[in-house]
């Protein structure tokens, strides 16, 4: 009685097996004008906005009409790092120029000059680094000499996997450079004692924030200003105060071309007016809405400019001689971090 | 008559408290026990799901139905039924012919083949993700190969079949490879000597000898395959609403600030495992005997 059954079921079995195996193959091969925009953690919230108001303005204008922009976020450097082991990112818009050099280096789908090509060093946008803490400041965290007193909880993601936690560990350089006046060994000892006072280091900046914000771990987390910002206004303003350093970094998110991929599926076009998109008056109003400092201020509406603290901030150029001297230096195999960071026990 | 069922009773009694001295427990002990049991089921698996289900309601059951009909869920939802819709029968063909291998045949290197079934559950999940990328990756050993033919098999549908299957290898197999085992051949050797074709034989003798262990285990590969996290993120690339399957999305949500959606959607595979284990009881209870009569047979 059962046997038929079976031998019925085991066919459906196959014949749905083979089934699906051929739809997922033609739904593959369809022809359909769609963008990936690779990013890192913070940038969900921006690029929706900034891709239903590009996909509205292209297929307004051209015959070729754009369906969908995809996106996917994680840490920057493991984004740079699925798209060196084969994601078909059309366009990157990661954290810092060193991830996207990583994938011009490796890939080769892009020349390593690609930062020249749009303005403004390839980014559109800018932010920098400052302190979320909790309601009321109860450590009193005013500066970042105060996050080496002991027994304050620091959050912040781990330098090697998320691009916000190289700018953070590199704000903090710089102000260590210019409180012990170079002198190196001091240096090494605040930055050991800062990262002592790290209790977890997450992925990527998003997860960071979820361990300070939602878990509830630490007293102050070294955050992307816009991710702060969002902090607060997912959260409400009554649990977080923001604290802004007496000194910062300006951090570039850049964006580029993907060369390589986007001659392949023949998306060029799309892909580069979806960046030059960027850096016009209604993308840069978008980006301010979203807590990015805008290139261009006078765009934006001033009630979101008036958001931005006027803050000192040092340039990756001008105080770490560019990333392509910075990484190696401080975030490589065995660079200053390997060095200081001595996990707990 | 009251004299008689009197010393019946007391008799009863002495041998209840010499059982209770034979296995040397005081009441207080057995109580101990199992509260610390119940009380462990409750913090560790039923306060869980509830709390799943109460999150995932917590706004409604309008925002439910949004956070499960949105775009980029329902395309999650259909990734993975589709991944678990190649991957299981592809587990159970192979299973088979694998169990059937190891049960009714000797040959040399017969307990190196069952260790190596064995392999997907004591690799970690990133692992045998990370195999994949490094092996069809574009920097990986056939990634000029690929790239040059065209075929994507990382971060795209393939790749997701592929660690689906590799991790969920080893439940259709695991299952089956103790009860062929205990039933021996005799029942198939009678069949060929009386004239069935080889074929014949399997699916009327061996295949319903084992119906029921082969349930369990698609059972167990089709729960897994559903929930398979670790090395599915390593090749999904993570693409909304294209390689992104129903836990990656879950984590999605969540980092996204949107923790009713996140639960909604994490509900779908609680209810799930709910279904898995209802029909796995419902079975039990239903055919019990049958289940046991095959197994004993």
């Amino acid at each position: 009685m059962t046997h038929p059954l079976f031998r019925r079921l085991l066919r459906a079995g196959l014949v749905l097996g083979a089934f699906s195996l051929c739809f997922g193959v033609v739904a593959g091969a369809r022809a359909q004008t769609e963008l990936l925009n690779v990013s890192y953690d913070p940038t969900r919230e921006l690029y929706r906005d900034i891709n239903a108001a590009f996909i509205a303005e292209w297929n307004a204008k051209n015959a070729k009409k754009i369906t969908t922009i995809r996106q996917s976020h994680g840490g920057s450097g493991a984004q740079a790092r699925t798209v060196i082991d084969g994601l078909n990112a059309d366009v990157l818009t990661l954290a810092l120029a060193g991830d996207i050099d990583a994938v011009a280096e490796r890939s080769k789908k892009l020349p390593l000059d690609w930062q020249k090509r749009l303005p403004n060093n390839s980014s559109p946008y800018t932010s920098t680094i400052v302190f979320l803490v909790r309601k009321g400041n109860p450590k009193a965290i005013k500066d970042w000499g105060d996050l080496v007193k002991p027994g304050v909880q620091i959050i912040t993601p781990n330098p090697k996997t998320s691009g916000g936690a190289r700018w953070n560990y590199l704000a903090a350089w710089a102000y260590a450079e210019k409180a012990f006046n170079k002198d190196d060994a001091k240096i090494r000892d605040y930055i050991g004692k800062l990262l002592a006072n790290v209790p977890v280091l997450d992925t990527g900046a998003r997860g960071a924030t979820t361990t300070f914000t939602q878990r509830g771990i630490g007293d102050v987390f070294l955050s992307w200003e816009n991710e702060a910002f969002l902090a607060l206004k997912e959260f409400g303003a009554d649990k977080f105060d923001i604290v802004v350093p007496s000194l910062s970094i300006l951090a570039e998110p850049p964006v580029a071309v993907v060369d390589g991929n986007v001659d392949a599926k023949g998306t060029r076009a799309e892909a580069q007016a979806y960046l030059d998109f960027l850096y016009t008056p209604k993308a840069q109003a978008i980006i301010a809405k979203n807590f990015y400092r805008p290139r261009h201020p006078e765009n934006a509406d001033p009630k979101d400019i008036a958001n931005f603290p006027k803050v000192e901030l040092v340039t990756i150029d001008g105080a770490f001689g560019g990333w392509a001297k910075a990484q190696p230096t401080h975030f490589g195999d065995g660079g200053t971090f390997d060095q200081l960071y001595k996990p707990a026990r | 008559m009251s004299d008689a069922a009197l010393p019946l009773k007391t008799n009863d009694l002495a041998t209840r408290r010499d059982d209770r001295r034979v296995r040397g427990e005081s009441v207080a002990v057995q109580i101990l026990l199992i509260g610390l049991s119940l009380a462990f089921l409750l913090l560790f698996l039923l306060l869980p799901l509830i709390t799943v289900f109460v999150e995932a309601g917590a706004r409604g059951w309008e925002a439910y139905k949004a956070a499960i009909f949105e775009p980029d869920a329902v395309a999650a939802i259909r990734l993975t039924l589709l991944v678990a819709a190649v991957a299981v029968p592809f587990n159970i063909v192979v299973g088979i012919a694998a169990a059937w291998a190891i049960a009714k045949f000797e040959f040399r290197g017969k307990n190196l083949l069952i260790s190596l079934i064995d392999l997907p559950f004591s690799v970690s999940p990133v692992i045998s993700g990370l195999v994949f990328v490094l092996l069809f990756g574009a920097q990986g050993y056939f990634g000029a190969w690929l790239k040059a033919h065209d075929v994507q098999i990382i971060f795209a549908l393939p790749g997701l079949i592929l660690a689906t299957v590799f991790v969920t290898f080893p439940f259709v197999a695991r299952e089956l490879i103790p009860h062929m085992q205990s039933l021996g051949s005799a029942d198939e050797e009678a069949a060929l000597t009386l004239g069935a074709s080889p074929w014949r034989t399997f699916f009327s003798i061996t295949l319903p000898n084992v119906k029921w262990s082969l349930f369990y285990g698609v059972l167990l590969c089709n729960a897994r395959a559903m929930g398979e996290f670790g090395a599915v993120a390593v090749v999904s690339g993570k693409i909304r609403g294209l390689t992104n399957t129903m836990p990656l999305h879950v984590e999605i949500l969540y980092n996204e600030y949107m923790g009713a959606a996140a639960f909604a959607v994490a509900s779908l595979l609680a209810g799930l495992a709910l279904v898995t284990l209802a029909l796995k009881t419902l079975l039990e209870w239903r055919f019990g005997d049958a289940i046991a009569a095959s197994r004993r047979h």
